[in-house]
């Protein structure tokens, strides 16, 4: 077990793409760290970097105070588990758990012990005997988290290792992966893309976006306190949704609403408010005299109850917000899960089930305007004034990459730790 | 459905019968040759009037100095040597070649394909000489090494193949688990590449033991003769008859070890074996 440290890592592939940029990470010995972003991003580089199967074009990267750029992969001493398992398939499942351990010259009624032991835990004793191509899915991906674990690495390194399964099954083994890094409580550092696995499964989650680790934080501080519109629509389903407002005095005026300016905001003129769809309510239903909470009037679209909830898709004019950093989210996710930032004029409200309203009428709807978020219209940063303070920080760092992007002016828009430039319709 | 997958089936057993007619009844003529004596051969009947093993006890009557059996022990040595040098170069290039970029890897495959494109008849002459000038001529080396020339392309090429299907990931997985590159390769890659290793082996196989060119050329005695080029040296009883029946019965012998060859690697060559490596 150990800590991993990653000093201002940059990785550039042959054909000149930066995949990752000066990221610089602390991972706490035993913590259960997790990559997330889109697709592209550099979550799967960096994993390889820390696991020495990619070279390290610039930074130093250590594991446990040991610098370990130069170290091949078995110096190293990390299990990975990979996203699509990588099973030897002319082994069986007790040689593919154990080949490790053979490997260290380990002798075999120890290999036998661990192997079986493992195999309890992941619930695959009745099957080690077979060869991976007899096994189910959710079996395969048991047989290469038992490869990684009977070997008590220095860190585990998982590349969406649940990818493959399921929905359903997913769900189930991902608690069951949680439940195991608890257990041997064992540095993990997990890739995903998909925000649900990252905000249930960390300690910590690494946002990043387009080779830029964008913030650091736990779930709850992600979710509550995002450091710029990157991650604000990045974190939670269904997204954040965003409009352009402006404050005048005490006033924050939004297309459909005007709320009063949120505690610790400095800042007049054009803003870019995130509202969640939480945030909202039936007006009927919502809390009464809570402060900052204001009732408007929309246009219902469209309806969708899941039972549990419903979700209600409102039409405003005017206000609607283009950004890359929207249209880097609306990308990854298809466009219906950023409402405002790929449809414009439309948000998405999460209503108590009780909720009557009905499909295309106009209802009224309730905004607690004290979870409102605001964002910089120019470069997306976030401006809670706690956060201002961090991005003096960030800009120190940012403008490294800034200086080092001159020369190809397109990547300049991606560079910046506190993302790129952000511009209002 | 039925019907037609019916009508399909038997289709396909008509052109499977004219296929295996066409190819087996040269062997089959071939195997009724070897049992009919010299007055009968030319006799034009399918079924041996007179059925005799003469032809093949008069190839091996004479132990060492009979007519086939130096030639044969020659032909197995040589195409198994060739096999074997053929195989393991190819493997490590074929799996560089597939792993690794390097500079002047096309040129390595362009030129193994250029001399795999290059007609043996045109550098038989030149060998003939060069071998005479080096002492390699009428040896074991002297068939094996032009062998390897013409076999090495052939086994690279297929082994690139074989090589490239296996995931990338396997030898990565090999290697965080502790492997050196040499064991990754030995334990995880070159099990998974048996099937195109014996395939390569098989092809390389039956190109030294079919050669008759090189064979005839390069050699002068049973020191180091194949069978293909020994079969041209038969005489017959007198000098008027010709040997039709010996060259019969020592061509059906000849087929026998690439039968067997063939039939102990094809239980090897199981398509699939990387199945359930990645998801399936
Ligand atoms: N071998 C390579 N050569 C050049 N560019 C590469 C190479 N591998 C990856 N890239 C680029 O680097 C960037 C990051 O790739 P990476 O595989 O780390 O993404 P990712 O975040 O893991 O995405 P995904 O979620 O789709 O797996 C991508 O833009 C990709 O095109
Ligand atoms: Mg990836």
């Amino acid at each position: 077990m150990a800590d991993i440290k990653l000093h201002d890592i940059t990785k550039r592939y042959a054909d000149g793409t930066e995949a990752v940029k000066h990221m610089n990470l602390d991972i706490k010995d035993g913590e259960f760290m997790i990559l997330v972003g889109p697709s592209g991003c550099g979550k799967s580089t960096a994993l390889r970097m820390i696991a020495g199967l990619e070279d390290i074009s610039e930074g130093e990267l250590l594991i446990g105070d040991k610098v370990v750029n130069n170290l091949s992969p078995r110096d190293r001493d990390i299990a990975m588990v990979f996203q699509n398992y990588a099973l030897y398939p002319h082994m069986t499942v007790r040689e593919n758990m154990g080949f490790a351990l053979k490997l260290a010259k380990v002798d075999q009624g120890e290999i036998d012990k661990k192997v079986e032991g493992a195999a309890k835990i992941l619930d695959l004793s009745e099957h080690l005997d077979r060869k991976p191509s007899n096994l189910s899915g959710g079996q395969r991906q048991r047989v290469a988290m038992g490869r990684a674990i009977v070997r008590d690495p220095q860190a585990f390194l998982m590349d969406e290792p649940l990818s493959n399964l399921d929905a359903k099954l997913r769900v189930q083994t991902r608690t069951e992966v949680a439940r195991l890094q608890k257990d041997l409580s064992t540095t993990m550092v997990y890739v995903t893309h998909d925000q649900t696995e990252a905000m249930t499964l960390g300690d910590r989650v690494a946002v990043m976006r387009a080779g830029v680790l964008q913030q650091v934080d736990t779930p709850r501080m992600l979710y509550n306190d995002p450091i710029n519109i990157f991650v604000a629509g990045f974190i939670g389903s269904p997204a954040m949704n965003f409009f352009s407002a402006t404050i005048s005095g005490a006033k924050l005026k939004l297309p459909f609403a005007e709320l009063a300016v949120p505690e610790g905001v400095s800042h007049t003129g054009e803003v870019i408010v995130g509202v969640r769809p939480e945030d909202f309510e039936d007006a009927a239903l919502a809390p009464p005299n809570h402060p900052g909470g204001v009732e408007f009037e929309a246009p219902v679209e469209v309806l969708e109850s899941l039972g549990s909830e419903i979700y209600a898709y409102f039409s405003f004019e005017g206000g609607a917000v283009s950004s890359d950093q929207l249209a880097d989210l609306a990308r990854d996710a298809g466009v219906a899960e950023t409402p405002s930032g790929g449809g414009g004029g439309r948000a998405v409200a999460r209503l108590n089930p009780e909720s009557e309203i009905s499909e295309g009428s106009r209802a009224r709807l309730w905004i607690d305007g004290a979870k409102a978020h605001l964002f910089d219209p120019h470069d997306g940063s976030s401006l809670k004034s706690s956060r201002q303070e961090q991005r003096a920080g960030a800009q120190a760092a940012a403008a490294a990459v800034e200086a080092e992007s001159e020369k190809d002016p397109p990547a300049r828009a991606a560079a910046g730790a506190d993302g790129g430039s952000t511009a209002p319709e | 459905m039925e019907n037609r997958s019916r009508r399909a089936y038997s289709g396909w057993a008509v052109a499977l019968a004219i296929v295996l007619v066409y190819a087996l009844v040269p062997v089959l003529w071939l195997i009724s040759l070897s049992f009919k004596s010299p007055a009968t051969v030319s006799d034009k009947k399918f079924i041996p009037t007179d059925t005799t093993f003469e032809n093949y006890t008069t190839l091996f009557s004479g132990g060492l100095d009979s007519p086939l059996l130096r030639p044969l022990i020659n032909s197995i040595l040589i195409a198994l040597i060739a096999t074997i040098i053929a195989v393991t170069l190819a493997a490590f290039t074929a799996y560089a070649i597939a792993r690794l970029d390097f500079p002047g890897k096309t040129l390595i495959l362009a030129g193994a394909l250029a001399i795999a494109m290059f007609p043996p008849i045109s550098v038989v002459g030149p060998l003939f000489d060069m071998w005479r000038a080096l002492g390699l001529y009428d040896t074991y080396p002297g068939l094996i090494i032009p062998y390897l020339t013409f076999a090495l392309p052939l086994a690279i090429y297929t082994l690139v193949a074989f090589f490239r299907e296996i995931p990338w990931e396997l030898e990565q997985a090999a290697q965080v688990d502790g492997a050196t590159p040499w064991q990754a390769f030995r334990k995880v890659i070159l099990p998974l590449a048996t099937p195109g290793v014996f395939t390569a082996a098989i092809l390389v196989f039956i190109f030294a033991w079919n050669d008759f060119l090189f064979a005839i050329t390069l050699t002068s005695s049973d020191r180091a003769r194949t069978v293909p080029a020994a079969l041209a040296f038969f005489t017959g009883e007198s000098q008027f008859t010709a040997p039709t029946g010996n060259i019969a019965a020592a061509a059906v012998l000849v087929t026998i070890p690439i039968i067997i060859f063939v039939l102990i690697f094809q239980r090897r060559i199981v398509a699939g074996l990387t199945a359930g490596a990645v998801k399936g």
